[in-house]
């Protein structure tokens, strides 16, 4: 297999200590300015193979959605590089960048907010293909946006409708179709079921499966929930504070989990007919990103960690079975 | 057992200007003294309704028009704003789903905490910090003295559900709605907090109606489950009875549609469609429209709950007929 998208060493901070003024902090009797930064992604390095679906996992605020977007360069990188397809595409400029939006496309989490309520349907999905393909006809344009709309379930007859006359499933279906109207190569999902019911979830989820058959699509999918995750995916990577923490096939790391965190991750998980209370119990929370800590960055909540994970942050190692793990633990043996 | 809250009947309506909404349809539960119940269903299916009607929380043109809510004895669905105030709050209260909207954010915690002791007990400043502290310290919050000077936005998700779940338990009340309560968590607290209110209903010996989309997540908590759709029970028995042995045609489908985990990659089983418009109901079973395995009489007459072998009860006209 070969990579269709690599990243290398990516970082992504964000500066949000706003304006000069507000910088400006007096200690120790003098005059300082200072910056706030909110480390989101750190020194991430990942492959996304052709044809598969590579998902990331973690809780909220580990950085997962601003991958995803770095990755789709709707962020600019503050560090490192991504390929696509062997061509570095993160130094482009946004007319340079153009013919990848074709190539690479995204779907968002909330189709509430992700669809512009003052676009009929035919409208929303029309937008990207005349803007990608400007000698098409009408009457191409029209088939093209009835071939999508019948593919993703709904009705090409309802293509004058708005959004909001769409129940949340339906319009997550019309963004499903609005990223597959350019026939993409990449699919980037950002949490695309998490705002849907149980059952809506199960066909949105046979709906991205059915069109990764037909298509040959590769997703980069982005969710918080690990049993949808086994369901969909090849492989995961683990996120926690804007590290990868594992990286290993799903089957691997569902059975065989080695990190710390992804063991506290999966025991974590409610399973039907289970029982309550035997969760691996994480003391405190969620450090800021504003501050990281020093070390591994699970430290301050592993069960595991000393002094060692205190001072030194572990580099990733890829074990025997092929799972990739950046814990000093797993290293020495000791976990 | 002794009832706790027996639930006869009930029916919730909002008159709109489109037509009457039939959100909650002849609802009867009980739940026992210290029973956990878990009532679950897609959004729409009127569990939430359910859950604020049980208090009176319903604002307009939502109305309780038909049914009893008999609480210790007496049918609370009928009090007065005025005398509903002395239940809720203190011998039934409420956990939303979001801490964050819950909490007062311009008070500190141990205002709003003292609040609550002292609308509902006759107890002295001096007490009502005494019962703040106990309580967050069963709800596992570190150094609780310092923490009741602080405002919400100076503690985490985690640690603002756990302070809702104390603010909950200041009256030592007989049964807890939780309506949603780890919805807006991450997996990993939602797994401490599910802990934390089992292990207090089960100390405190409280009742517990736990509202929730997830299934796995009452089947790990709750005894009982009530399964809802279009403002019906649709199903109801013991969890794992439930769990494992579904009847409804709608548990089946919502049960299959999870993704299993070791399932490995492939297609999960949907239901197809979605639920009716509350508006615009189907004349016979709600369920029907989506069902696989309907009858003829399922699109005319509406299926009663009916007692069925394991002790769960399905409204269904297939399982009356032992399939």
């Amino acid at each position: 297999m070969t990579a269709i998208l690599e990243i290398r060493d990516v970082d992504k901070h964000f500066d949000i200590s706003g304006s000069f003024i507000d910088q400006l902090r007096i200690s120790h009797g003098k005059l300082n300015r200072k910056k706030t930064v909110v480390k989101a992604v750190n020194n991430i390095t990942l492959d996304v193979q052709a044809g598969e679906t590579l998902a990331v996992v973690g809780e909220s605020g580990c950085g997962k959605s601003t991958l995803a977007r770095t990755v789709m360069r709707l962020y600019r990188p503050n560090k490192g590089e991504i390929l696509y397809k062997g061509e570095r595409i993160d130094n482009l400029s946004s007319a340079k960048m153009r013919p990848y939006r074709t190539r690479m496309q995204m779907v968002f989490q909330d189709p509430y907010a992700s669809l512009n309520p003052r676009m009929t349907v035919r409208q929303i999905l029309e937008e990207p293909v005349r803007f990608h393909n400007p000698g098409l006809s009408r009457a191409e344009v029209h088939d093209k946006v009835a071939e999508v709309m019948t593919q993703v379930g709904v009705d090409p007859a309802w293509a004058t409708n708005y959004p909001h006359e769409f129940s949340g499933g339906q319009r997550q279906r019309i963004s499903i179709a609005r990223a597959l109207v350019v026939d993409p190569e990449f699919i980037a999902a950002d949490e695309p079921i998490a705002a849907l019911d149980v059952s809506i979830q199960a066909q949105i989820l046979n709906l991205l499966m059915d069109a990764q058959e037909e298509r040959g699509l590769t997703y980069l999918f982005i969710s918080h929930d690990l049993s949808v995750v086994e369901h969909i995916s090849n492989r995961v990577a683990v996120m926690y504070l804007g590290c990868v923490c594992e990286l290993a096939t799903a089957k691997e790391l569902f059975s065989n989990p080695k990190h710390p965190y992804t063991q506290a991750l999966l025991s974590a998980i409610p399973k039907l007919g289970g029982e309550a209370g035997n969760h691996i119990r994480l003391s405190g929370d969620v450090p800021t990103p504003i501050n990281l800590p020093t070390g591994c960055v699970f430290h301050g909540r592993c069960p595991h960690a000393d002094e060692r994970c205190m001072r030194e942050i572990p580099m990733q190692r890829t074990l025997d079975n092929g799972t990739i793990v950046a814990c000093h633990g797993v290293e020495e043996g000791r976990i | 057992m002794d009832k706790l809250i027996e639930i006869k009947d009930l029916r919730v309506d909002f008159a709109l200007r489109a037509g009457t909404v039939q959100a909650v349809r002849d609802v009867s539960l009980t739940i026992n003294k210290g029973e956990r119940l878990g009532i679950v269903g897609e959004s729409g299916a009127g569990k939430s309704v359910l859950g604020f009607s049980l208090i009176n929380l319903i604002s307009k043109p939502g109305k309780i028009t038909g049914g009893e809510i008999i609480f210790n004895g007496h049918d609370i669905s009928k009090y007065t704003y005025e005398q509903m105030r002395e239940i809720r709050g203190h011998h039934i209260s409420m956990i939303f789903q979001d801490p964050m909207m819950t909490l007062n954010p311009v008070l500190t915690i141990g205002t709003q905490m003292k609040e609550t002791i002292l609308a509902h007990m006759d107890v002295s400043e001096k007490e009502a910090e005494a019962i703040c502290l106990d309580k967050l310290h069963k709800v596992y919050i570190p150094s609780p003295e310092k923490r009741l000077k602080q405002y919400p936005h100076e503690f985490s998700g985690g640690m603002r559900q756990r302070i809702v779940i104390a603010i909950s338990l200041l009256t030592s009340p007989q049964l807890i709605i939780a309506d949603e309560p780890t919805t807006a968590l991450d997996v990993t607290i939602q797994a401490e907090i599910m802990d934390l209110l089992l292990e207090l209903c089960e100390t405190e010996n409280m009742g517990l109606i736990l509202i929730t989309h997830d299934l796995a997540v009452v089947s790990e908590v709750t005894q009982r489950i009530a399964v809802l759709y279009a403002g019906k029970v649709v199903e109801l028995g013991p969890a794992q009875e439930i769990i494992s042995n579904p009847k409804h045609p709608y548990t089946k489908g919502l049960i299959a549609a999870l993704p299993q985990m070791a399932g490995g990659k492939k297609r999960l089983n949907q239901i197809p469609g979605m639920m009716p418009s509350l508006l615009d109901m189907p004349k016979g079973c709600p369920f029907e429209p989506r069902c696989t395995v309907s009858l003829g009489k399922c699109k005319t007459e509406i299926p009663a709950l009916a007692c069925l072998d394991g002790g769960t009860q399905a409204a269904c006209f297939m399982c009356e007929g032992g399939k």
